[in-house]
């Protein structure tokens, strides 16, 4: 009932309550009388009537009047603070009851707010712890991350299902060099947050090592597995796996939540190691037969010396003939397999000028001797133990200031082919080369430094040479060092640093949670793996000829858009741009020229795409580009389309436009560059995150929801 | 009777030195210079014990003593290999297609005859 209805029930009560009793009585009474009495009543009453009900009256309004202010003290005074509570509980904590009212009331009011104040301080505590562990657990994931990202092998983290959680920076640039497709894209496309590791590594062998894991976790043993696979494009890999084991709360009883591989390509070091099987071979099994020979011959002549002298000739002719032969053979192995026969010293690859840089500073600080540099080729990179070849360095710089006297050093890096050039000179006097040789078979020593090594180990460790040469002209000498050029494996990526800001998105520990990925269209929203894609075409009319010259695509997973782990590359539309749509796309005839064409392009794409949501904006617009290609390159996108426009519509049904820029302006996103396929794409992504927590809010959760209602709307009935 | 003897091998200069050296032992000696030639004295000369180099063109020794130890006839021929390949795995597979003794180069001249001396049963 209304507190309305309550009050005016009230006032009948209270009317009923004043007269009842009196007319109740006087009925009794009316009832008991003779007709005489019943007469005089009438007349004695019927003259004091007026001031009676006057009188009652008087009592029922004042009555009326008392219980309005009651109701109004105490019922719409509770029925209001109770509103003012309820908008404590929820939307403005902040608030509080107004004191006011009788003085229960007020002490009521004064005890909730009491109590909101002690929830408040609880809250505020509660937020405050909650803000510091996420903090520290922020800050391990970023030191993690950062330590990962630093390290020199290929580290990638993955869940049961073999998905990804986390890649270094090592394993991008490893696996990239390893994908077969004509363009950075495939590489892209192997790894990723999210992805299987199985497109990488072989599935069975990645399973056989996880079951090893296993039993070696029952044994009792140390987790560790090995094993060697090769790729797609023939390169061997050798992988370590290690558990990740899930934090269960007794000891012992570990369970494998993921693993981690640490990847290695030893497709070069294997080829090092066959030649050097092949010089090992050539060096034992090839000798054998010509010893074999000689040894016979040699054998007759001293069992049997009284041999006629003409069959004594010819086992002498064998002999020399063998050693002749073997002498041969062993010049050819050493000019084929030089290479190979370098000593096992590992040596690291370095910049040149690194080395230089280093012994300039040694030099300078242990025998403040100035030093100068020369020609230095700064990009040359070398083979070196960094360490042994500093000393050496400085070792025959001390040496020479102690026979010497040199007022400076001057040092000099070139190369021709694959032997660089370190070059360490002075002015002075001739030295002899007997002087030299002596000092290139001493052990080294820097002041009360001593090095085990003699400068002739240093260079043999590098497999290079040393020698010393005058420059009569300019009247000064040099120490020449021949070094091995280094190639390194992996050239740096620049793109990387250019592309988003702050860390890069290499891990998602989130995943380990992840379940099945397959494209579920009851799952929510926020839980599935997207690719937001965009083209750039040639032109509006897909079916007229216009063709797509430009695919750009970043993948959203576990509700975070990840900058690094795009798709970004120009198609070749094998025929002429138009003008007038130049200025649109900023995508030239020289920028197409060299491209792959769209038959290499979408293959690519796919896989890049395989097992996400596709979102674009204007989706039914790319969709047709690449529909129209379906026939010619058999490649078909069959997974689930989702069209920001559309969700746009959906979300805002009232506003006229939902051009991209509108949005983005609506939704307060602000983007760069436009109207690049990448940018765009990006663009479209963050729209699709802010347009995710959006439908929740309509009730609109899973992708088939969205689909739905996206369906429904006036922008969907336009096709193209 | 005198044994007999017959070498392959298809260097000249390790046959000149094992035909001089089975002569000197007072061996009845034929020479062939690769595997077929090998397979046709065998038939011609019937040795009762062969000197047979792996490493050899047209077939090597492993086959000349498969196609041997297949013809039941030659079961009482003694075969002796003598290679260059010296790993346990050859060693072994030699053994197992039915060589009787498997010498590896280089190797000492004495103990090449004591061997076959003793294996033909004479001295």
């Amino acid at each position: 009932m209304k507190a309305k209805h309550r009050f005016i029930v009230a006032v009948i009560v209270l009317g009923l309550l004043m007269t009842g009793p009196f007319v109740v009585t006087s009925l009794l009474v009316w009832l008991d009388m003779k007709d005489a009495e019943r007469t005089l009543l009438t007349n004695l009453l019927m003259s004091r009537l007026p001031v009676g009900t006057m009188m009652t009256l008087f009592g029922f309004v004042l009555g009326v009047l008392v219980l309005h202010k009651l109701f109004k003290q105490y019922v719409e005074g509770l029925l209001r603070m109770a509103e003012t509570l309820r908008l404590m509980l929820g939307a403005n904590r902040n608030f509080r009851v107004t004191i006011e009212g009788p003085p229960e009331v007020q002490q009521l009011a004064q005890a909730a707010n009491d109590l909101a104040q002690q929830r408040d301080a609880l809250m505020d505590d509660v937020d405050a712890q909650i803000a510091t562990a996420k903090a520290s657990v922020e800050e391990e994931k970023n030191r993690l991350a950062a330590l990962m990202s630093e390290l020199a092998q290929a580290v990638v983290v993955c869940n049961l299902d073999g998905r990804i959680l986390l890649y270094n920076n090592r394993a991008r640039l490893q696996f990239k060099a390893l994908s077969q497709g004509p363009t950075s894209v495939a590489g892209g496309a192997l790894i990723g947050l999210g992805r299987s590791i199985f497109s990488i590594l072989e599935k069975s062998q990645v399973e056989h090592a996880e079951e090893v894991i296993r039993q070696r976790l029952a044994a009792g043993k140390t987790a560790i597995s090995n094993f060697i696979t090769t790729t797609r494009g023939g390169q061997l890999l050798r992988a370590q796996m290690v558990p990740v084991l899930a934090a269960s709360g007794e000891e012992g009883d570990a369970t494998m939540s993921g693993y981690v591989l640490t990847v290695e390509n030893i497709t070069r070091s294997i080829e090092q190691e066959a030649r050097r099987d092949q010089v090992l071979h050539s060096l034992t099994e090839g000798s054998r037969s010509t010893i074999g020979n000689i040894r016979a011959a040699v054998a007759n002549l001293i069992d049997y010396p009284d041999m006629e002298p003409e069959l004594r000739e010819r086992f002498v002719k064998v002999v020399d003939d063998e050693a002749a032969k073997m002498s041969q053979s062993l010049d050819l192995t050493m000019g084929e397999f030089s290479d190979s026969m370098k000593t096992r010293w590992p040596l690291e690859d370095v910049l040149g000028i690194d080395i230089i840089a280093a012994a300039q500073r040694r030099i300078d600080d242990k025998l403040k001797l100035p030093t100068k540099t020369e020609e230095l080729d700064d990009a040359l990179w070398i083979k070196a133990d960094s360490y042994s070849l500093v000393f050496a360095l400085v070792c025959l710089a001390s040496k020479l200031q102690d026979h010497y006297e040199p007022r400076e050093l001057r040092f000099r890096l070139t190369s021709t082919g694959r032997l660089a050039y370190l070059d360490l000179i002075w002015a002075g006097p001739a030295m002899s080369s007997e002087t030299f040789y002596t000092w290139e078979m001493e052990t080294m020593q820097i002041g009360s430094e001593t090095s085990p090594l003699t400068l002739r180990d240093v260079i043999d460790r590098h497999g290079g040479e040393i020698w010393y040469e005058r420059e009569k002209a300019a009247h000064r000498a040099f120490f020449r060092f021949v070094l091995p050029v280094a190639v390194p494996e992996i050239e740096h990526d620049q793109e990387e640093r250019s592309r988003g800001k702050g860390r890069p998105e290499y891990y998602d520990f989130d995943l380990f949670k992840f379940e099945d990925k397959n494209i579920d269209l009851d799952r929510k929203l926020s839980d599935l793996t997207y690719t937001v894609f965009d083209t750039e075409t040639t032109g509006l009319e897909p079916s007229n000829g216009d063709e797509i010259i430009q695919i750009g695509a970043a993948r959203i997973v576990n509700n975070r858009l990840l900058r690094q782990e795009t798709f970004d590359q120009i198609v070749d539309p094998e025929c002429p741009l138009k003008p007038e749509s130049i200025p649109i796309h900023g995508i030239t005839e020289d920028m197409v020229r060299g491209q792959p064409n769209i038959d290499v392009v979408l293959p690519a794409f796919h896989s890049f795409c395989e097992d996400t949501v596709l979102i674009a904006h204007n989706a039914a617009f790319d969709m047709r580009f690449l529909q129209l290609k379906e026939e010619r390159t058999g490649i078909r996108f069959t997974q689930p389309v989702l069209d920001t426009l559309l969700l746009s519509a959906v979300i805002h049904p009232n506003q006229e436009s939902h051009k991209l820029d509108v949005i983005l302006e609506r939704l307060g996103i602000s983007i760069g560059t436009r109207h690049n396929a990448l940018q765009d794409a990006l663009a479209t992504g963050e729209v699709f995150l802010k347009q995710v927590k959006l439908l929740e809010e309509m009730g609109i959760v899973t992708v088939r929801q969205a689909l739905e209602a996206a369906e429904k709307t006036y922008f969907a009935r336009v096709k193209y | 009777m005198t044994k007999k003897i017959l070498i392959v091998d298809d260097e000249p200069n390790i046959i000149i030195s094992l035909e001089f050296l089975m002569k000197k032992e007072g061996f009845s000696v034929a020479v062939a210079g690769d595997g077929e030639e090998a397979l046709a004295k065998v038939a011609s000369f019937a040795p009762d014990l062969i000197l047979l180099d792996v490493m050899m063109p047209k077939k090597s020794g492993f086959e000349v003593c498969e196609a041997l130890r297949a013809d039941p006839s030659n079961a009482g021929l003694l075969i002796v290999m003598l290679t260059a390949k010296g790993r346990d795995t050859e060693v072994a597979k030699g053994l197992a297609i039915g060589a009787d003794a498997y010498v590896t180069k280089p190797f000492s001249t004495k103990e090449l005859v004591a061997r076959v001396k003793t294996m033909l049963g004479v001295g």
